[in-house]
């Protein structure tokens, strides 16, 4: 069973849909696609869309200001509640000018880069279900909520690239501290016109202490004598 | 428990009869028949598996609805040395995915030379902690003396089997020096099953990784240091690869003469 699209507009020819030619192969057809065999197609369509979810255990962030687009991103990959790997790359360089990030997937970022002149600075969220938003800043993941709490704070058009920079590496820094399913490496990443830089990586254990110092007395050991036998 | 079916002395299988009876299958080593035994029990009965084993396959597959004993995320350890012992847990306190809190108490002290570890469900692990306590101090007022570690784990295994049907959702870790310092671990599931470890006991949500590094780094009749060393070590290499525990750590290490505590440093992520 094959979707009919033949009431759709299409700028294409349509000979020979309905009456299957198998001498055309396909070729000239409407647009079509295979429907799967199922009686319950809701319930297929939901597990389909659940199989081929981007991983959720993550936060990507980015925003537009003054000086271009500053992008970031966690290196965190998880399956339920285990950790499989902390330096994964989900900052997609697609070309000197354009950047991507895993949530939305590799291959929507290479559709972007087939239909996008470059004019300007842009951001787009895009999503499986065919949504695309364009703003001047958008945070994905499970550890989303997070870091829109600090990128919203601390937003202003007029930033440098080191103030913008600083806010993007805190948003995710904040994000993987509340978020068990974000952490690894925050990677930032700044598009300007000359293209995109990266602009710093830091481990986020390290990250942490950087903040927020531990003073040397709370860190040290606590000794109590055993009560007398 | 450990032979296969095929060298075992007999091959035993417990089944559950629609006619309120649960029958016993029997196959002796050398018979070729089966020995059938049932009994009535006056309702229709169901396995009921201890709830550890079943947490572990919803930590496994991503689609599955996160476990109750999962909920909060928890890492505990204990570790015997040569005439010293050490527990160690790991500090978080979430809601799922969630971090509230970076200094939760999991470790707790009955006497000098007793300490419970309770993994699991936060709100279980301070209800049954406030029982422990109360229970130990009626015994301390009747016996006028500390508990010893073996009948302290019989009193933590005879008040969680007590709520056999509706258990506390934990699982303890009891470590202790007994008489002339002999040091005593063991590790339970939420309904009082006792399991003895001459080496080390682990439980929670990073109780996977926990057996990989104790199984690689332990080493018998360690001395205080190296036995604080190993286990921080082993727990911060363990949370390190859980998403639910973590976020530092707190380690005790018990001699005869005295009791060390130190908070660890690990990633906050």
């Amino acid at each position: 069973m094959k979707l009919d699209t033949s009431g759709f507009e299409t700028s294409m020819p349509t000979i020979g849909f309905g009456s299957s030619n198998d001498m055309l192969d396909g070729f000239s057809t409407v647009p079509s696609f295979d429907l799967p065999r199922t009686t319950d197609f809701d319930g297929f369509q939901k597990e389909a869309v659940q199989m081929v979810k981007p991983a959720k255990g993550t936060t990507t962030l980015a925003f537009i200001f003054k000086e271009g687009v500053m992008v970031a991103a966690d290196s965190r990959a998880s399956m339920g509640g285990y950790i499989s790997s902390q330096s994964v790359k989900k900052i997609i360089e697609i070309n000197p000018y354009m950047l991507g990030t895993m949530a939305g997937g590799a291959a929507d970022c290479q559709f972007w880069h087939r239909n996008l002149g470059i004019k300007g600075p842009g951001l787009y969220y895009v999503d499986n279900e065919g949504g695309r938003l364009k703003g001047d800043r958008f945070s994905v993941g499970s550890g989303s909520p997070y870091a829109y709490g600090v990128l919203d704070s601390g937003y202003k058009f007029d930033m440098s690239v080191e103030e913008a920079s600083e806010l993007a590496r805190r948003s995710i820094y904040h994000a993987t501290f509340r978020d068990g399913a974000s952490g690894g490496v925050a990677s930032v990443y700044h598009v300007g016109p000359n293209g995109w830089t990266k602009l710093s990586g830091d481990d986020v254990g390290e990250l942490h202490y950087h903040y927020y110092p531990v003073p040397p007395a709370i860190a040290e050991q606590v000794m109590e004598e055993a009560a007398a036998e | 428990m450990d032979k296969s079916p095929m060298e075992a002395e007999a091959t035993i299988y417990l089944l559950c009869g629609k006619d309120n009876k649960v029958y016993l299958l029997k196959l002796q080593k050398g018979n070729t028949s089966w020995d059938i035994s049932s009994f009535n029990l006056g309702f229709e009965p169901r396995f009921i598996f201890s709830a550890r084993k079943s947490s572990k396959l919803c930590s496994a597959n991503p689609n599955l609805p996160m476990s109750i004993f999962e909920y909060n995320g928890s890492a505990v350890v204990a570790m015997v040395g040569k005439n010293c012992f050490a527990i160690a847990s790991d500090r978080r306190l979430g809601v799922q995915l969630q971090t509230i809190a970076t200094d939760f108490q999991r470790i707790s002290k009955i006497h000098d030379r007793v300490f419970i570890g309770l993994s699991g469900l936060a709100t279980d692990v301070q209800t049954l902690y406030q029982r422990l306590v109360f229970r130990h101090k009626l015994y301390q007022l009747r016996e006028e003396r500390d508990m010893k570690p073996e009948t302290f784990a019989s009193l933590v295994s005879a008040i969680l089997y007590e709520k056999r049907f509706g258990p506390y959702l934990c699982q303890p870790v009891i470590a202790g020096l007994g008489e002339d310092d002999k040091p005593f671990i063991c590790t339970m599931d939420s309904i009082g099953a006792k399991e003895l470890a001459k080496d080390f006991v682990v439980s929670g949500t990073a109780s996977e990784s926990l057996y990989g590094a104790c199984e690689a780094m332990y080493k018998p009749d360690m001395e205080a240091e190296e036995l604080f060393e190993t286990i921080s070590q082993a727990l911060l290499s363990s949370v390190d690869r859980d998403c639910l525990s973590g976020w530092g750590g707190h380690v005790y290490v018990v001699t005869p003469t005295e009791i060390k505590e130190r908070i660890l440093k690990g990633r906050m992520d």
